[in-house]
């Protein structure tokens, strides 16, 4: 689903650059579980971002359910992450004056998908978040674990390929953290690929992989309980 | 532009719009401002110039007037400061010498008289007319009619009336038609009644008589007062002005420099001066307007700038979601011209509102001095189209700014 060969990364600081990736191999099959952890600093939302299309890398390859990634422009790059990639953010990125309802099926409009389709198929996806109910509330009035689950069914809402999800539970408390950890459990259960940026231990021992970065290469990356419990 | 009947796109910018009513407004009030200034400015100097040409309505606006005062020079044996009189001798030069220039000649003699109907009187200006003095300063006849030919060939004892003399000196619903009224003691028959002139007018209320009975009554002989003379169609009316009065010098034996001996009103010249006045102030108008309008585009385009900027974070989330740089620009444009012409709609209602109170308040009755103050359809039209025009061209400004950003700077957590 997702291959990365010798990944490169800078950011240019002045008339220096910033080495953040140095080199990444990284091979994620359809449906996995996968974490990142590491350090902060240690290039994570770097790789997360190029990986979702939102940044673009120096050197090496990246392929995309099989499609080398190369020479994207802004348009190309709209509809790949339309089509498969959900996002979910650490501090939820919902539209402040849209609906729980709306927010879910904004990914559908830029798809083209009518109205009436529209709403429906983000109302199946709320009810899956368990969110049914809170539909025609805007987000200030949800808590931030229901947030972060109106913002996965969002991710879900395309049917994308891939979900990337940078510290998605970063501003919940333990209890929350669990419910969203549950959802992503879920989805990955039914098949979905899951990539998550964490830095809490017990987060990523919930994924099946684990991916451990430090300044900017990866120096240990391996299956969890979790997974071998399989 | 099949966005544009999208019912979802009209629902993004009503969601942005909603948001954002305090800007929204500040955004409406600026271009509203520019246009409704606009409407209201151009509808005034339009109302002005009506009633101008209101107050010239009635006369031939290519009119010289032509009397005689006393020389300034000594010429041919005369001492200055001679007084001397234009005669009928003078218009039959005129009219021969001038055929092609001079459309319609209007000798006049004046004097006042003591005016009485029974036991009513007045004194009133009493004119020997010829009927053409009706084309040149045309009169409204309330009851029967002007003088003609016939009056002047046979020297009849009739006279033509103002409406307020007809008020003074007759009994009230008297038909003045066909009645006496006695002028320095001579019974003269009316024939008409005019309604007085809510326009320029030189001679206020005034007893017309034929110019021929004029002459008899008063013992005039061929001397004549003054002189009312119209161009025809594309003459230069000023040259036809100094012209006659070279002639007249002539026929006068007056020096022909000099500034006295004739006095002389060229209607057309005060006419213009007043026009190049008006087409001043139609300048000065859609200059005010146009800036004005321009600087609440400018406005708009600003105010939308800074939300694009506010809003960074919010297109960097459309944008991962799967927006296309394309999507987000014409969201922008479309929310700009969107508001430009809302804006517009209620500048030009507001001001058309406007232009009708000013229209109840001062463009009625006589003396209005804002006449039917309106606006070209043509010209708001235009004002409008520019408006939807700049609307999307400052809109551009900000659609650009919305995507050059990188959707994960949009993102970036701090
Ligand atoms: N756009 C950028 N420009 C310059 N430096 C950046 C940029 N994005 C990230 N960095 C730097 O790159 C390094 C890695 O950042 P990041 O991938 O966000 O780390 P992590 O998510 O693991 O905390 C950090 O030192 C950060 O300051
Ligand atoms: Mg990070």
């Amino acid at each position: 689903m997702i291959k990365i060969e010798n990944l490169h990364k800078s950011y240019p600081i002045g008339k220096d650059s910033l080495h953040v990736l140095k080199g990444i191999d990284l091979h994620i099959k359809e449906g996995e579980f996968v974490s990142i952890m590491g350090s902060s600093g240690s290039g994570k939302s770097t790789l997360l971002n190029i990986v979702g299309l939102l940044d673009i890398h120096d050197a090496g390859n990246y392929y995309l359910n099989g499609q080398l990634i190369k020479d994207l422009n802004e348009k190309k790059a709209a509809i790949l992450r339309n089509k498969f990639l959900g996002f979910v953010f650490q501090s939820f990125n919902l539209i402040s004056y849209k609906t729980a309802l709306e927010n879910v099926a904004l990914p559908l409009y830029y798809k083209g998908i009518n109205k009436k389709e529209r709403l429906k198929v983000a109302m199946d996806y709320l009810d899956k978040v368990g969110l049914k109910d809170w539909a025609s509330h805007l987000p200030n009035e949800l808590s931030g674990g229901q947030k972060q689950r109106v913002a996965i069914a969002r991710a879900l809402v395309t049917n994308p390929k891939v979900v990337l999800a940078d510290e998605p539970t970063g501003a919940l408390d333990t209890t929350t953290t669990d419910s969203v950890m549950d959802l992503l459990k879920d989805i990955n259960d039914e098949g979905m690929t899951v990539f998550v940026i964490t830095h809490e231990e017990e987060v990523a021992n919930q994924t099946k992989r684990i991916v451990r970065l430090r300044d900017g290469v990866i120096i240990n990356d391996t299956l969890t309980k979790v997974a071998k419990a399989l | 532009m099949k966005f544009l009947f999208d019912s979802d796109t009209w629902q993004e910018i009503y969601g942005s719009i909603r948001k954002n009513k305090v800007r929204t407004g500040i955004t409406i009030i600026g271009v509203l401002w520019g246009i409704f200034l606009l409407v209201v400015l151009l509808g005034a100097a339009r109302g002005l110039e009506n009633s101008f040409n209101k107050a010239f309505g009635n006369f031939a606006t290519n009119s010289v007037f032509v009397w005689t005062q006393s020389t300034d020079t000594p010429f041919k044996g005369f001492q200055k400061g001679r007084r001397f009189r234009l005669n009928m001798k003078d218009i039959q030069v005129l009219k021969s010498e001038y055929a092609d220039e001079i459309k319609l000649l209007a000798p006049r003699n004046q004097t006042m008289n003591l005016i009485i109907k029974d036991f009513k009187s007045g004194s009133f200006k009493v004119s020997g007319d010829f009927p053409v003095l009706d084309q040149i300063q045309k009169k409204k006849l309330i009851y029967g009619r002007f003088l003609n030919q016939n009056d002047i060939n046979s020297s009849a004892k009739v006279t033509v009336i103002s409406e307020d003399m007809y008020k003074q000196l007759f009994e009230k619903d008297k038909m003045p038609i066909g009645e006496s009224i006695k002028i320095n003691n001579i019974n003269y028959k009316v024939i008409g009644v005019y309604e007085p002139s809510n326009t320029i007018d030189f001679d206020g209320d005034t007893a017309y008589i034929p110019f021929s009975t004029f002459k008899k009554v008063y013992n005039t002989a061929s001397n004549i007062d003054w002189m009312m003379i119209t161009a025809n169609e594309g003459i230069d009316i000023e040259q036809m002005e100094s012209d006659v009065l070279l002639t007249l010098k002539n026929l006068h034996k007056v020096h022909p420099e000099d500034e006295r001996a004739f006095g002389s009103v060229n209607l057309g010249k005060e006419i213009a001066k007043f026009t190049g006045f008006l087409t001043g102030m139609q300048f000065l108008t859609w200059f005010v307007g146009i800036a004005t309008l321009i600087a609440g585009v400018f406005a708009i385009g600003n105010i939308l700038l800074i939300t694009v900027k506010e809003r960074t974070k919010e297109i960097g989330i459309r944008r991962a979601l799967g927006a296309t740089p394309k999507s987000i620009r014409q969201q922008i444009i479309l929310e700009s011209v969107f508001l430009t012409t809302v804006a517009g709609m209620i500048g030009i209602i507001l001001g058309a509102s406007v232009l009708k109170i000013i229209d109840t308040l001062f463009g009625q009755g006589v003396d209005a001095t804002l006449v039917n103050p309106t606006v070209n359809i043509p010209i708001i039209l235009a004002a409008f189209t520019t408006l939807v025009i700049l609307g999307t061209l400052i809109g551009l400004i900000p659609a650009h700014m919305a995507t050059i950003v990188k959707p994960i700077e949009a993102l970036r957590e701090e």
